[in-house]
């Protein structure tokens, strides 16, 4: 019998003793108060609530609120712990994973939570007609090509054993399984409301989370209140929290100044950073932490003169990326390789490209075209995405390559870039890559890997290494936990040996910051968990309550 | 009367359907594609050639617009590729605040640009006037996104006076619609002046002052009737002026409206809400027009319809 290669100390510990994993349920902060409502901004509608369809960065973690899945994470950190299930098994060959589910769930209708439910909500994010942007996730579970294509009622691989008992077959040995058990698209929904109400369920939605939805009044104010049955007792600690959608960064900063709002969501507007960062009242309120993200320029493969290795080399070596760093007042951390460096895998001995101009030059030489370059820089058209480009733009100016900055709107650089010779260069920002869930292969498939650089992909270097793209596959069937270290040592090789092709310049991992009012209780880093962004709104509490 | 009316109202159709039909065109040329923005960035191939068949995304031009203007002719404005709510649900809640934001806006344009039109044309080529006339440049010219944010920090931020952006009580209506009015007060007080400079000229206003009638008498009663008349009539049409600034005020001061509904489904590339939004806008623009033309006979019967 093998278990998670995750670090949870629980799951550590319980891998010692070689037994089954055991209920490991986060338990909830002692020193937290119970009661009272917070305020938090949104500029941006909540599209949906519907954990098969919400995929924006706000309403994902407000869906982890609503709805559970089988696994979550150790609030604040990135360990993987059971959450509706009690305990699982992973069979010896990696391809069985059979979950046994907590008793005494209940949906928020009052209805007890069963396996059927979490087979129902697997197979619908698989059926076509959900339209489901999760749907690939669940490739590795046999049957889902049919399923995925609508010729089979259900993914034949997911087989329910007694109500309380659910069982995964795959295809191939996956070792990020349980991971893909923890995000949102398999979060479970209660069949009789989804069918209810249709595709309104997103506006209805009905899960056996923390919180239950109160109010939703569109384009103004969503409420979620308290769920007095949660099975997690002690949690959440908040009656309420209200959502306020629709307003500016900038308006929201100025609401907390004022102490109407607890947490503006989209956190501190670029104008403002230095002033909040400057004034010592402010600068205490804010929590900083890691963020699961890359910020790349990607140069398309295809497209001289970006195909010869050499140039792709010399525009590593031609960014100055402590300065690019600086123009976005010190918000995030150089990068040298795709793995942000709080991700398991990252190499710490690796050392990137070194800035330096007269190696690029030389580079540019040696390819024969030391004559200057023209080509095109596309970015999306937002602050501070255009002033990186520039930057970039005068780093490359200065060994010879003059890029043409396209400012355009994120859809339409996306589309660009999907376009096997559609743009040379793009810089990712405001489209970069933030990992799915925290696990090194979140930032291959789609972005580096072959399967990426098709017509409508994301993969906008069109960079495809089949060697690297079995190598990939080999270390993800490595699901024996007591090999973890091995499978992210070879996970770390597959992207330092990208960096030898060099289809990315990889320039930094943003930081994230997040404000809060005076009010708010509860460890640092529940502002800056990783995976409920911007805030874990089950853990966090308020100080002015009795 | 009648005949004319029926006439307008056939032109206004083939105008929203024109509309329609330049709006389809445009979003379908646009080279972002919303199956992608649907699927996600973790979506396969397939995932979205599945998701582009089941919206019939994968059919030539006509037949899309043909199947769009099927549906809207059933009243269906169909549902939101992002939100997957029904588009008329989601403009119908938040079309009252538009509307009121829009009124607001009209009361205040009116007020300050009549007043300012007003004195600067009874104090024509003073000091007074020259001030005037430069404010209402300035306030025609200003960004209303700046105009937005300096009011916000002036009214709200600083002196406290009204709340910081948001929707629900009067106070929350004066800052924005006062954003809206800016710009088109500064028309209002132009036209105005020279309204009433016209009409200060003429015979029948020497002859109530040579009949003793007061200054202010004159004024209000004899030459502000007439002079306003020619811009009353102006107001249905300012609908579609207003329109723009709406897009960008909702946005800066948190306002619920359709304006901040379509900003957002144009980031996202949400065609059947850009849509929704661009023909309901429509509509009021072409019955703004409407009412507008039908107005101008009521209050100066020299202007007859055809």
């Amino acid at each position: 019998m093998m278990k998670s290669y995750l670090a949870s100390t629980v799951a550590a510990a319980v891998l010692a003793l070689g037994l089954s994993s055991a209920s490991a349920q986060v338990a909830a902060d002692p020193a937290a108060k119970q009661g009272g409502s917070i305020t938090i901004t949104y500029k941006d509608d909540v599209a949906t609530l519907d954990p098969a369809i919400g995929y924006d960065w706000q309403n994902w973690s407000m869906i982890k609120s609503l709805f559970d899945g089988l696994m979550d994470y150790e609030p604040g950190t990135t360990n993987l712990v059971p959450d509706l299930a009690e305990s699982y098994d992973i069979s010896e060959d990696g391809q069985t994973f059979t979950f046994k589910l907590r008793k005494g769930v209940k949906f928020h209708n009052g209805r007890e939570m069963t396996a059927e439910d979490v087979k129902y909500s697997i197979d619908r994010v698989v059926n076509p007609e959900t339209q489901s942007p999760g749907q690939g996730f669940f490739a590795s579970i046999k049957g889902y090509d049919e399923a995925a294509e609508g010729k089979a009622e259900g993914v034949s691989g997911i087989t329910v054993v007694d109500p309380h008992t659910i069982k995964f077959e795959l295809t191939r040995p996956d070792a990020t399984f349980l991971h893909v058990m923890a995000i949102n698209f398999s979060h479970v929904v209660p069949k009789e409301e989804v069918e209810k109400h249709g595709a309104d369920f997103g506006k209805n939605p009905v899960g056996t989370g923390a919180f239950k939805l109160g109010e939703w009044t569109l384009g103004q104010r969503v409420v979620f209140e308290r769920n007095p049955d949660y099975w997690n007792k002690g949690l959440p600690h908040l009656d309420s929290i209200t959502f306020e959608i629709g307003q500016e960064p900038i308006v929201a900063l100025l609401r907390l100044q004022n102490g109407e709002i607890d947490i503006p969501g989209d956190g501190i507007p670029p104008a403002k950073f230095q002033e909040v960062m400057n004034d010592p009242e402010q600068k205490a309120r804010v929590v900083e932490g890691g963020q699961l993200h890359t910020g790349y320029l990607t140069m398309n493969v295809n497209i001289p003169p970006f195909d010869n290795v050499k140039v792709r080399q010399a525009v590593n070596m031609a960014i100055n990326k402590e300065r690019i760093v600086q123009l976005i007042n010190n918000r995030a951390v150089p990068a040298n390789q795709p793995l942000p460096f709080s991700m398991p895998g990252y190499d710490k001995d690796y050392k990137g490209y070194p800035y330096d101009v007269a190696k690029a030059k030389e580079l540019l030489a040696e390819a024969g075209l030391d004559g200057g370059i023209e080509t095109d820089l596309y970015v999306m058209n937002t602050d501070p995405n255009p002033r990186i480009a520039q930057g970039i733009q005068q780093d490359l100016a200065a060994i010879g390559i003059r890029a043409n900055i396209q400012a355009l709107a994120q859809a339409n650089v996306i589309a660009a870039g999907g376009e096997k010779e559609g743009a040379p260069m793009i810089w990712s920002g405001g489209m970069a890559w933030i990992a799915d869930f925290p696990d090194p292969s979140n930032f291959y498939g789609p972005i580096l890997g072959c399967g990426g650089a098709v017509p409508g992909g994301w993969n906008w270097s069109w960079y495809c290494n089949a060697d690297l793209d079995k190598k990939a596959q080999e270390a993800d069937s490595i699901v024996d936990p007591a090999r973890a270290e091995e499978r992210n040592k070879m996970w770390g090789e597959i992207y330092v040996k990208i960096m030898e092709d060099a289809p990315w310049a990889p320039i930094f991992s943003e930081q994230r910051f997040t404000l809060k009012s005076t009010r708010m209780g509860g460890a640092d880093n529940l502002y800056v968990d990783p995976v409920h962004i911007p805030v874990n709104y089950d853990h966090v509490y308020v100080n002015d309550v009795q | 009367m009648i005949s004319y009316l029926g006439r307008r109202l056939i032109q206004s159709v083939l105008i929203l359907l024109g509309v329609s039909l330049i709006t389809f065109a445009l979003l379908y040329l646009l080279p972002a594609d919303p199956v992608r923005q649907i699927a996600g960035r973790s979506a396969t191939p397939a995932t979205v050639e599945s998701i582009r068949r089941q919206l019939g995304l994968d059919q030539p031009f006509l037949v899309q617009y043909g199947r769009y203007l099927l549906s809207l002719l059933q009243g269906d404005l169909g549902r939101s590729y992002i939100q997957r709510s029904e588009v008329s649900q989601l403009i119908v809640a938040r079309l009252p605040p538009t509307l009121l934001l829009m009124a607001g806006a009209i009361v205040f344009e009116l007020v300050i640009g009549l007043t300012m039109g007003l004195i600067a044309a009874v104090r024509r080529g003073t000091r007074t006037d020259q001030s005037l006339m430069v404010v209402s440049f300035v306030g025609v010219s200003a960004p209303q996104f700046v105009v937005g944010l300096l009011l916000l920090y002036a009214f709200a931020v600083k002196l406290g006076w009204f709340p910081i952006g948001g929707y629900g009580t009067f106070s929350h209506l004066v800052l924005p619609s006062l954003t809206v009015a800016v710009m088109s007060s500064g028309w209002y007080a132009r036209m105005m002046r020279s309204s009433m400079i016209d009409v200060l000229r003429q015979d029948y206003i020497r002859t109530a002052r040579a009949k003793g009638l007061g200054r202010t008498a004159v004024l209000l009663r004899h030459a502000l009737p007439n002079a306003i008349l020619p811009i009353i009539a102006m107001i249905g049409i300012d609908i579609g002026i207003l329109m723009g600034g709406i897009v960008v005020v909702e946005s800066v001061f948190g306002w619920p409206g359709i304006g901040q509904l379509v900003w957002q489904a144009i980031q996202r590339v949400d065609i059947p809400i850009i849509m929704g939004v661009t023909l309901v806008s429509a509509l009021a623009i072409v019955l703004g027009n409407l009412l507008a033309d039908i107005i101008a006979p009521l209050i100066d019967p020299r202007i007859k319809l055809r």
